[in-house]
């Protein structure tokens, strides 16, 4: 229930910035939660800061309901300071060395859950591999945000709004979660299960992202339409592709805050396959995709225009995909 | 709620203090240390006036707590000018290039030049407005404030400045 009511929330943050909500906070403040002069927003809790993942894991188990893990912090922190949001304690995994970076192991890349998107950035080796990640994480908030905001915190949240489940869903990405009984091993395609519902239970920390290395020679793209810097996308389309004598040998795409999950568009993938990218072919791939949509009407625009936007995205990513192949 | 003690070095020098978890970086940094050059705008993590350098990144210290600054080494607006005591080639540029009407936004957009700066010594103008991109001024004079930036490469790369024609 908890989960269900937090999509609401993150709705008004959303809409803070275009209504000019934010006096929300200042009520907040005024409210005379101050101590020693200095004013504080959000309610108190109690902060840990463990240093290895087995550490965070026992405190999570321990703490319930009442504990949340801290990563980057740029979603659960404004929804705490609107007290959206007030759990008893933080659990910074931010101390855990081991949850950090991008690695090769064997055919995957295995990327950090406390990777930062400026991390995923400025990484060589997923220029080199996956130049998907880089292409979709330059598109996320601005970059104070993503010199904090971690690649955990924004598959694992379960945001219909953040960018790269849908890029995970796209890659066929699996996640490491670990909780007290052991870790284990959740494919992205079967993680989300609604708006902030996922397949993480209470007291499991999201360690590692695992992605199959793509092929070489692979066409990729993220088209993301948004109002302004810093917004969540009124539709987005990422697309992974490879080609051969001229056709569309595979084909994977996801879309991203066009309804309450990611969404893994299998059926215009298999519409695809095989074709030569033709407009026919196309028009048919997108309507296929716009029919499994269900975003919500909101201050991005209607539910009708959000659905078309998603279409939009997914012709120009196929055929921004497309000039990228053989390279 | 119990008190954290957290350690930390702000503009050079070093700082210990007890904090409240739920304390913000700003709030710390503005309420207890004085430092109020970063500003609080919007507090909703949008407008950037409140940024500040934290270990090598731009980070609005309205989305941060300072505990999690624990250890931390951080530059304020307060630490930017050089060491004599003369502007920073950032700072002479904003002045030179007229790059502030109001001045609100001014600290957050001197500080997040100096981290694009530092990872950039050259950037087009695009690159300059994609870094920037977290940083708002209501006044709109981006022009002006991306001149200044561009003012102050120059003078870091020790090239002279050539505005661009209009």
């Amino acid at each position: 229930m908890a989960r269900q009511r937090a999509y609401g929330i993150a709705d008004r943050i959303g809409a803070a910035s275009l209504n000019g909500v934010p006096t929300i906070s200042r009520v907040n403040c005024e409210s005379g939660v101050c101590e020693g002069g200095v004013p504080v927003i959000p309610a108190a809790f109690s902060y840990h800061r463990p240093k290895s993942v087995q550490e965070a894991v026992a405190l999570l188990a321990e703490l319930g309901e009442n504990g949340r893990a801290l990563a980057g912090g740029h979603s659960l922190i404004p929804m705490m300071k609107l007290r959206l949001a007030s759990p008893g304690n933080l659990v910074d995994l931010a101390g855990i060395d081991e949850l950090k970076g991008v690695r090769v192991d064997g055919n995957d890349i295995v990327i950090g859950a406390m990777t930062t998107q400026h991390e995923l950035i400025v990484s060589n080796l997923l220029a080199d591999k996956i130049p998907l990640i880089r292409e979709t994480s330059l598109q996320i908030a601005d970059p104070q945000v993503r010199y904090l905001g971690t690649v955990g915190g924004n598959v694992a949240n379960g945001d219909p709004g953040n960018d790269m489940p849908a890029v995970m869903l796209c890659l066929g990405a699996s996640y490491s979660v670990t909780g007290k009984s052991g870790e284990r091993r959740i494919a992205a395609r079967e993680f989300y299960q609604g708006a902030y519902l996922t397949a993480l239970e209470t007291g499991e920390v999201l360690t590692t992202v695992h992605i199959p290395a793509p092929a070489a020679g692979h066409g990729w793209a993220y088209e993301k339409l948004k109002r302004k810097v810093g917004d969540y996308a009124t539709a987005a389309a990422a697309v992974m592709l490879t080609m051969k004598g001229g056709r569309v040998e595979n084909c994977s795409i996801g879309l991203t805050n066009v309804a309450d999950t990611p969404l893994w568009a299998q059926e215009a993938a298999k519409i695809l396959t095989g074709s030569a990218l033709d407009v026919v072919t196309i028009k048919k791939a997108v309507a296929a995709a716009e029919v499994i949509t269900s975003p919500a009407s909101d201050a991005r625009g209607p539910a009708q225009y959000r659905t078309k936007m998603a279409g939009v995205m997914l012709a120009r990513a196929l055929e921004h995909a497309k000039s990228r192949t053989g390279g | 709620m119990a008190r954290s003690q957290i350690e930390l070095k702000v503009n050079g020098k070093s700082v210990e203090a007890l904090v409240e978890p739920r304390t913000l970086l700003i709030h710390f940094l503005r309420e207890q240390l004085n430092l109020t050059g970063p500003h609080i705008g919007c507090e909703t993590s949008h407008c950037g006036a409140c940024t500040v350098d934290l270990d090598g990144k731009s980070v609005k210290s309205c989305t941060i707590f300072a505990v999690q600054a624990d250890g931390a080494d951080i530059r304020t607006i307060e630490g930017i000018a050089n060491a004599d005591g003369t502007l920073h080639a950032i700072q002479e540029g904003f002045r030179e290039m007229h790059g502030l009407q109001c001045g609100f936004c001014t600290p957050g957009m001197i500080t997040r030049a100096y981290r694009l700066l530092q990872e950039n010594k050259n950037p087009s103008e695009e690159e300059i407005r994609f870094g920037i991109a977290g940083n708002l001024c209501r006044c709109t004079g981006y022009q002006n404030i991306v001149k200044a930036i561009q003012f102050a490469a120059a003078k870091l790369n020790g090239v002279p400045f050539q505005e661009a024609a209009e």
